[in-house]
């Protein structure tokens, strides 16, 4: 039976699986139709989009931080530098339970409070995919510990890195400032490409003015990930530019015998090259270790530099504003003679005081009984207030302002390093805008002696001076002597001349010159200034009240300041320049509640043309002359 | 029309010769070098695939060397045996399914090896031949096209296999062996109609039965498929796959330069997404050549199943073809992209031994079909 059915169905079976064949074939052959669109969607139309997908799966960037220029002083000694260090880093994407891993790693190595938050802080902020550091600057000690259990720690681990070190530390504090970490602030201002590797920015002082040069320009590796992300090998390699070198103008040795000679005062030194505005020393005292910041400063540390009373974290140079008081005389004095409203033979009896026509008030000299019968002269000389009263008084505030305009008070100077504040120049506007009063006569006498509302930096004060030791040339005072871009000759940076202080006769500079080197010899200056230099100095002192106890008159006797509390006490002033006839430097010394101001300058001055003082073996005669103010 | 053919060839005593060679040690040899051809591209593939790995290497050639001799081995056996062993194939076959629920090895999660104590082997492996073959041989005692009791016996025979084979799980195989099997009964006439509804049948329920499927049990599946696998991004795989293959553009980047393979971007790229380094390192010419070579085999199996004698064998012969043709065709199209992940192989490129002997034993059937054809009609 079923031979027969073969037989009878063979042909027809034949062509049915036939037929069935060839509709396989038809099905098979739309299907890789099918599949061959697809391939050819995928290749030919979709190429370009899947071969960036491809290489954004396997090419990564890898940023490489430049290295941060160096600064040095003008002798080419190092001022800033990179030191290389361990440090500790941490790959936070991988850790789960970041608090539980710092506990274990802190029991191997001591962590600080401030490392802790320091690295939470930038946990937070998190820029990027790599390492955190969380303890910069490991001993050997440390890092041999971590290597002996770093199998427990598969996401930390020890990364050789350059960080910034100062070696001359405090001294030089204020005028480098500091690197710190990048914050979030910053990092909305700056070029986020250009800082992907950077972990440090400038924060203050020449190294956040200097940003630009001394950060470099950031290279880039082109490397080859796997799936799990490790670079396989470096296809590409842009270098980073390293930052460029820069020479401060600063003189170290002058800026250490500043620093030395002003030690244990609050106050600023600041010395300028006069002929090119170059600044060669620039002190701010007290001062702190810029060194505590580049890892991040602890926070007690913090407060405690910020809370202090003699603020160490102020930079006095550029911030602290401080009364002219006399050290306005001489130019008032200038004004005086170039507007006509006096000459230097014109005299004046001072009976010890001064009063307006018509008023009753009496303004008193300094001196109870007077100077008796003075000229242009012996009132520099003798710093004699009523001679300026009257001076002042003739002139008229807007003479006033406007000599102190022309030398550059009241203004930024526009050193570069920024930060500085532009000080007062007090006028009836200033004086209606600011304390919504009128301007009053007296305020004109108080501001021809200096003691009102007129105020300065120090930085201004020396310009001032420095003015006045060119004759009224003027150059903005700078700190950056050199630049040089690494492998490159360097390029000197070339002084800024302002406009200058011209005068009607070129010789009264030479009237008001005489009676700065008078001082100096004769007259206020020279009591505590002492003799014996072997270079001609030209200066003026100043006291700037910080407390009026009963009145001028009894200003002048230094038992009733001693009684004051310290921070009570008057500041000294006192800005010099020498040699006179060609000067090379021009100083200002400010020491806040003592009347050191002039003995400070004269170690100061002296050691740059004597170099180092010998060695002291009896405590100098100098302590008992300070008895008396300085006018 | 046959006895002319070969009555023609005779003319040509060279030819001749040679042919009887071949014909006296039953191996086709167009399927034979389209085979080789295809081998020897699946080489070239599978070491950039292994990032030159020479041991991966000279696995697969003992694996091809031990698969050839299978075919070889397979091609000597007349299909008249194969007609009559067949039941006892399934009926093995069936048994050592059984066998391998309950007393399996678990090998990546899924019980699907059975160990006969010197040889570990899959009976759904096993299973792949013994079913179409089975079902050929029992169509070819009916009359064709088959009536509704034939229809139903068979719907049986291949679906008490396929849950067996499900219930390791291997879905995939699974699949194969309904497409084997459904092959078998398109071949054998089945009405358009009821082709269409079964098809129907079987697409709603596919999803019916991963909804009868315990959560773990899904994910057993899914990670056996992908062992790799991204459980937050289940499209890891394919995802990259498409990158891989739409990144080799037209001429692709080149033999070795493949980086999707190479830097590990690519899952399972010596194994299941090898095709993807063909399409990175070859792109759409290298694929074309490769489906070429594929269409090749195909064609000999058609012409193959067209040329058989009998019933049994025409049935088989284009049911294996099939099987071939799905293997490679849901590869393909998982790895493009077009069809959802399964854990299959592409056929003799893909790195691995247990699937290409099956694959081969498969041809070896073929070429007896072919190679005994003459010896039933003289």
């Amino acid at each position: 039976m079923q031979k027969r059915i073969a037989i009878k169905n063979h042909l027809q079976e034949i062509q049915l699986t036939t037929q069935r064949t060839v509709a396989m074939l038809i099905i098979m052959l739309v299907l890789i139709a099918f599949l061959i669109m697809r391939l050819g969607f995928l290749q030919l139309i979709k190429h370009d989009m899947y071969t960036t997908l491809s290489k954004k799966n396997w090419l990564d960037l890898i940023p490489i931080e430049p290295t941060r220029g160096l600064i040095y002083d003008r002798n080419g000694l190092l001022l800033a530098e990179n030191i290389p260090v361990f440090s500790l880093d941490i790959i936070p994407e991988k850790n789960k339970n970041i608090s539980q891993v710092l506990t274990e790693i802190s029991k191997i190595i001591p962590l600080s409070e401030t490392d802790i938050t320091q690295f939470k802080k930038e946990l937070a902020q998190h820029r990027r995919f790599d390492e955190i550091p969380l303890k910069l600057r490991l001993t050997e000690i440390e890092v041999a510990r971590f290597y002996e259990n770093q199998y427990r720690f598969p996401n930390a681990l020890i990364k050789a890195r350059l960080i910034r070190h100062y070696p001359l530390g405090a001294a030089f504090s204020h005028v480098l400032g500091y690197v710190g970490r990048i914050n979030l602030d910053e990092l909305e201002n700056i070029d986020a490409t250009n800082y992907s590797a950077s972990n440090y920015i400038g924060k203050i002082g020449i190294e956040k003015y200097y940003e630009d040069e001394l950060h470099g320009t950031v290279g880039y590796e082109q490397a080859e990930n796997d799936a799990n992300g490790q670079p396989v090998r470096v296809l590409k390699q842009i270098k980073p530019v390293p930052g460029k070198n820069l020479y401060l103008t600063l003189d170290s040795r002058l800026q250490l015998a500043a620093e030395q000679a002003l030690a244990g005062h609050s106050g600023a030194v600041v010395i300028i090259q006069p002929s090119t505005g170059q600044i060669l020393a620039m002190v701010s005292e007290p001062a702190f270790d810029p060194n505590l910041f580049v890892a991040g400063i602890s926070g007690q540390d913090f407060q405690q530099l910020q809370l202090a009373a003699d603020k160490p974290l102020y930079n006095r140079t550029l911030r602290g504003l401080y009364p002219l008081a006399s050290t306005i005389k001489p130019y008032i004095a200038l004004q005086g003679l170039d507007s006509g409203n006096t000459t230097p033979d014109f005299t004046l009896f001072d009976p010890g005081w001064y009063q307006l026509p018509n008023k009753e008030h009496i303004y008193h000299d300094w001196k109870p009984h007077g100077h008796g019968t003075v000229n242009l002269n012996l009132a520099i000389v003798n710093s004699c207030d009523t001679y300026f009263f009257a001076l002042g008084h003739k002139m008229g505030i807007r003479a006033i302002d406007d000599i102190l305009d022309r030398f550059g008070f009241g203004e930024l100077t526009g050193i570069d390093m920024g930060e500085e504040v532009p000080g007062i120049i007090a006028s009836p506007t200033w004086k209606r805008r600011v304390k919504n009063t009128a301007w009053y006569e007296g305020d004109t006498l108080n501001s021809s002696i200096g003691q009102g509302f007129m105020q300065a930096t120090p930085l201004q004060f020396a310009q001032g001076i420095a003015t006045m030791a060119n004759r009224g040339k003027r150059f903005a005072p700078h700190l950056l002597l050199i630049e040089q871009e690494p492998g490159k000759p360097p390029e000197p940076q070339m002084a800024t001349e302002l406009e200058p202080v011209n005068l009607h006769n070129e010789a009264y500079w030479k009237t008001i010159i005489t009676a700065l080197q008078n001082v100096m010899t004769q007259g206020t200056g020279h009591v505590h200034y002492g003799d014996g230099m072997p270079y001609s100095i030209a200066g003026k002192t100043g006291t700037g009240q910080v407390f009026s106890i009963r009145h001028r008159d009894e200003e002048g006797k230094s038992e009733e300041q001693e009684k004051l509390p310290e921070k009570l006490r008057d500041q000294s002033l006192f800005v010099a320049f020498a040699p006179v006839d060609k000067p090379q430097i021009a100083i200002a010394v400010i020491a806040e509640h003592t009347n050191l101001a002039p003995n400070i300058a004269r170690k100061i001055v002296d050691f740059y043309f004597l170099g180092p003082p010998a060695p002291v073996t009896a405590p100098t005669p100098n302590k008992e002359a300070t008895a008396n103010v300085i006018h | 029309m046959l006895s002319t053919n070969t009555f023609q060839r005779t003319h040509n005593p060279h030819q001749n010769m040679a042919r009887s060679f071949w014909r006296y040690i039953h191996i086709d040899l167009y399927l034979l070098l389209s085979i080789i051809l295809l081998t020897i591209m699946g080489l070239i593939i599978l070491y950039s695939a292994s990032s030159q790995n020479r041991v991966v290497l000279e696995q697969q050639i003992l694996h091809i060397s031990l698969a050839f001799a299978v075919m070889v081995f397979f091609a000597q056996i007349p299909p008249l045996l194969y007609q009559r062993w067949a039941v006892w194939l399934y009926g093995i076959g069936l048994f050592f399914l059984i066998a391998v629920l309950l007393v399996g090895h678990t090998g990546k999660g899924a019980e699907r090896w059975l160990s006969l104590g010197f040889i570990r082997f899959q009976p759904s492996e096993l299973m792949k031949l013994a079913l179409p073959l089975f079902l050929a041989s029992y169509f070819h005692k009916m009359h064709l096209p088959l009536n509704n009791r034939a229809i139903f016996v068979a719907l049986m025979i291949i679906l008490v296999p396929a849950i067996l084979v499900s219930k390791q799980p291997d879905q995939s195989t699974a699949a194969l062996l309904i497409i084997a099997g459904g092959s078998v009964l398109f071949l054998a006439g089945l009405s358009w109609r009821l082709l269409c509804s079964l098809a129907g049948l079987a697409v709603l329920c596919a999803p019916l039965v991963w909804y009868f499927m315990h959560d773990y049990q899904r994910q057993r599946v899914l990670t056996f498929l992908n062992p790799e696998r991204d459980p937050l991004n289940k499209s890891y795989h394919i995802i990259q796959s498409k990158i891989a293959i739409g990144s080799g553009g037209l001429f692709g980047k080149g033999w070795l330069n493949g980086t999707q393979s190479h830097l590990h971007f690519l899952p399972e790229h010596s194994t299941d997404f090898i095709f993807a380094v063909c399409g990175e390192e070859f792109g759409f010419l290298g694929s074309i050549i490769l489906i070429t070579f594929f269409m090749i085999i195909i064609l000999r199996g058609l012409y193959i199943t067209i040329h058989a004698q009998d019933t049994f064998s025409r049935l088989t012969a284009g049911s294996l073809t099939l099987i071939f043709f799905f293997s490679f065709f849901i590869n393909m199209g998982m790895v493009t992209g077009i069809l959802p992940v399964m854990g299959l192989p592409l056929p003799l490129v893909s790195y691995g031994g247990s699937s290409m002997i099956t694959l081969m034993a498969g041809f070896g059937i073929l070429m007896s079909i072919q190679t005994h054809r003459k010896l039933l009609t003289t």
